[in-house]
């Protein structure tokens, strides 16, 4: 059997109408998918196109299924799979608020440049760091900050585009 | 008014002339009073009131599956809306045309918790194919045309529009059918010629093969039933097919194996598990038809030809995925059969057919007759035999009648048979017949039904009543929920817990209280007289047929078994197999 579980990232372009996201998180849910991350954008004012990026994981007729279900949503125009079709760039985003005092805060500044992770707010007793990188890299970020005054996070999930020079 | 604008209401009505509409089934409400007030002022469009929201969906599909149209209904906002919800879905589940225009309070009121508010976008959303909420009455034509085109278009489905009330009354203008396009939704019709090629080649060369076939055939039109039937003829193959797609085979044709699945025949289920290759050809190989998965058709090469690429590989990894319309593929696969002049294995063919008549010989759907005591088999024969010479639409409700109904009444053509396939809604045979009625006036429309699921809907007599509807309702009462009751003996140790029909109303003069005319068979000397009367009355009449209680639904493969463990009938059902204690805990779970 094909048991394997595959994690995957999607690209979906929709019409940016009211309630397409409650269709794809409807869809997630009513059909007990996994959704690890997702974000959501409009990227074409003009078209009034969104894109939005999720993560998944599944057996590999699972991840079949999902894009087949996307791509059936009445507002869906396009459904990729960037985890088949060829190299990828995948970023996040996040906020990571750090309290603390002495040598705890001078060791999160240090690792904060370390990760190229730039200093957006401080105060006596707090940094807020931003830092951009895969999910993994901020994960060992965050991780580091745990033992070192993490009093918050707040994370956007991936956005991913396909390397060269095709579009979606 | 200026000109060139229509109010919202006006919009409606035309928008619905226009992609030809000639009833719609509803109910009035608050919020859809503008629209009544413009459906008043006119006379091509014509309204059916029925007596519950739900009702009006049933009969919107037994309308939309009798003519292949798009059924429409109207209801109002909030209870209207929500008791339209059960209709929805069970026309999503078995992928019937609908569209439901539903009223709702003024836009700047939605959201404040008003008078009969329903988020019906929200609550809809996972129950029809697309839904709509129309804030601004210019993008209504639009959106009205949009909603025709996506509900009959690729895998056909309901969808709601959600009309505010100060919407209705706004003017604005109005655009043909013509000038509207959606943006993204084409689905794929043609297939791609290289599968459609391979899959010839693999046809060709079978030497245990099986048609199965379901709603998608009738989904695509008469036509795709007429080239379905000739290409198994030019094979010479046997062809099943699903509960929702009886009909689109002649069923007295001696290539046909009857129905498949949980209920289907020995001969059926024995060659789908025997078969080499499986041509699937709209069916979606539903839990009922395949019971055990890792068990299911354990040898064979499987074609799957769906309009619906999410149906392909859902539940059974299939060798050659075929994502188009029936017709067309059908179509196809005839015109390469011919260029390349295939002729199948007759010598393999003759081997596979030797089988199939020793399965066969088993006659799966025998029951043991009785008299005076009248067996539901036995009443559903006499009315194979009774209206054999009528023109014929059958409904039915749910449960063991409708299993009884599919196995024992012949459907030669499509669009003669509606039933609640998927959702297995009680309560869809009387509405569904209705709708039936009104599209074909002079047919004579029956639903089979049962005296549990009849009550569900019991309300739409004073519909068949006020309009004159000629529908039989052949109840075949056993005061059991039939199918249950065959669970609970079969799987919960004859604990038959609150499965019994206690105080069942008189059914003959329930029929002359709503002004009907009722009619009773308890023994066997009575069926004919009493089916005869009822085929040759021109009035709604219910039939209270009186029939064994304790008779069970057979063949079938109980949850969690495989197709060769079909059970045959009383004899199989004390064996061993049956025993509670040898039933997977598996079986016990699912439905």
């Amino acid at each position: 059997m094909e048991s394997t579980i595959e994690k995957h990232t999607i690209s979906v372009l929709v019409d940016n109408e009211p309630g397409v996201l409650a269709r794809v998180i409807g869809l997630f849910s009513g059909r007990g998918y996994n959704i690890e991350s997702l974000t959501v954008a409009e990227v074409d004012a003009e078209q009034q196109v969104s894109r939005i990026t999720i993560v998944t994981s599944g057996t590999r007729m699972i991840i079949e299924q999902i894009k087949n279900q996307l791509d059936r949503l009445v507002p869906v125009h396009r459904v990729r799979d960037l985890t088949d079709e060829g190299p990828f760039i995948e970023r996040e985003l996040a906020l990571i608020k750090v309290a603390g005092t002495g040598d705890r805060r001078i060791e999160s500044l240090r690792i904060a440049d370390i990760f190229k992770a730039r200093v957006v707010d401080a105060t006596l007793n707090s940094f807020v760091f931003e830092m951009t990188g895969t999910a993994a890299q901020l994960d060992d970020f965050i991780g580091l900050m745990r033992q070192l005054g993490l009093v918050d996070v707040s994370r956007t999930g991936a956005a991913a585009i396909s390397k060269g020079a095709a579009s979606l | 008014m200026s000109e060139n604008k229509l109010t919202g209401a006006e919009i409606v009505i035309k928008a619905l002339k226009d992609q030809g509409v000639d009833v719609i089934f509803g109910y009035p409400g608050g919020a859809v009073l503008p629209i009544y007030d413009a459906l008043f002022k006119q006379n091509d469009l014509r309204h059916i009131l029925v007596r519950h929201e739900q009702a009006a969906v049933h009969a919107a599909e037994g309308y939309a599956r009798s003519t292949g149209k798009v059924g429409a209904v109207l209801v109002t906002s909030g209870p209207g809306a929500t008791n339209a919800v059960t209709g929805l879905t069970d026309a999503l589940m078995d992928s019937i045309p609908i569209v439901c225009l539903c009223g709702q309070v003024p836009t700047h009121l939605i959201g404040n918790d008003a008078f009969q508010e329903a988020d019906t976008t929200g609550i809809t959303r996972p129950c029809t194919k697309h839904n709509y909420l129309v804030k601004d009455v210019a993008n209504l034509a639009r959106t009205m045309h949009e909603a025709f085109y996506v509900a009959r278009s690729g895998r056909p489905g309901p969808v709601v529009i959600d009309i505010p009330k100060d919407v209705q009354f706004a003017e604005g203008p109005y655009v043909p059918p013509t000038e509207v396009k959606h943006k993204t939704y084409r689905p794929q019709v043609k297939a791609e010629l290289s599968r459609v090629e391979e899959a010839v080649e693999l046809i060709a060369n079978a030497k245990r093969p099986i048609f199965y076939t379901g709603g998608g055939v009738i989904n695509s039109g008469p036509l795709a039933s007429k080239l379905l039937t000739q290409f198994v003829r030019m094979t010479g193959y046997p062809c099943t097919n699903t509960l929702m797609g009886l009909g689109a085979y002649p069923a007295s044709d001696p290539q046909f194996l009857g129905m498949l699945g949980m209920h289907g025949t020995y001969e059926a289920n024995l060659a789908m598990h025997g078969c080499d290759v499986m041509i699937n050809i709209g069916a979606r190989f539903d839990d009922r038809v395949t019971g055990k998965l890792s068990e299911f058709s354990p040898g064979s090469k499987k074609i799957h030809v769906d309009i619906d690429p999410s149906s392909i590989n859902k539940n059974v990894r299939v060798d050659i995925p075929i994502v188009g319309d029936c017709a067309h593929v059908l179509e196809d696969m005839i015109r390469i059969w011919k260029a390349r002049q295939k002729r199948p294995d007759q010598a393999a063919l003759k081997n596979w057919w030797g089988q199939i008549t020793e399965w066969r010989k088993r006659d799966c759907l025998r029951y043991i007759h009785t008299d005076p005591i009248i067996k539901p088999q036995y009443a559903l024969e006499r009315l194979r035999e009774l209206t054999r010479k009528h023109d014929t639409y059958i409904t039915t409700e749910v449960g063991q009648h409708q299993m009884w109904a599919a196995q024992f009444l012949p459907f030669e053509e499509p669009n003669r048979w509606m039933t609640s396939g998927g959702l297995g809604t009680m309560g869809y045979g009387l509405p569904a017949a209705i709708g039936t009625q009104i599209a074909h006036p002079d047919s004579l429309v029956i639903d089979v039904s049962g005296e549990a699921s009849f009550m569900m809907n019991m309300q739409e007599m004073a519909t068949a009543v006020q309009y004159n509807l000629p529908v039989k309702i052949l109840i075949l009462n056993n005061q059991y929920m039939g199918m249950v009751r065959q669970w609970q003996e079969l799987l919960h140790g004859s604990r038959y817990s609150q499965s019994y029909s206690e105080a069942l109303p008189d059914f003959v003069k329930m029929a002359e209280a709503f002004g009907g005319v009722g009619l009773r068979a308890t023994k066997v000397s009575e069926v004919d007289d009493v089916l005869n009367q009822m085929i040759d009355i021109r009035r709604p009449v219910i039939v209270d047929m009186c029939v064994d209680q304790k008779e069970n639904c057979f063949p079938m493969i109980p949850g969690g078994r495989a197709h060769n463990e079909i059970l045959l009938g009383p004899a199989d059902q004390l064996g061993e197999s049956m025993s509670r204690d040898s039933t997977p805990e598996e079986g016990m779970v699912l439905v």
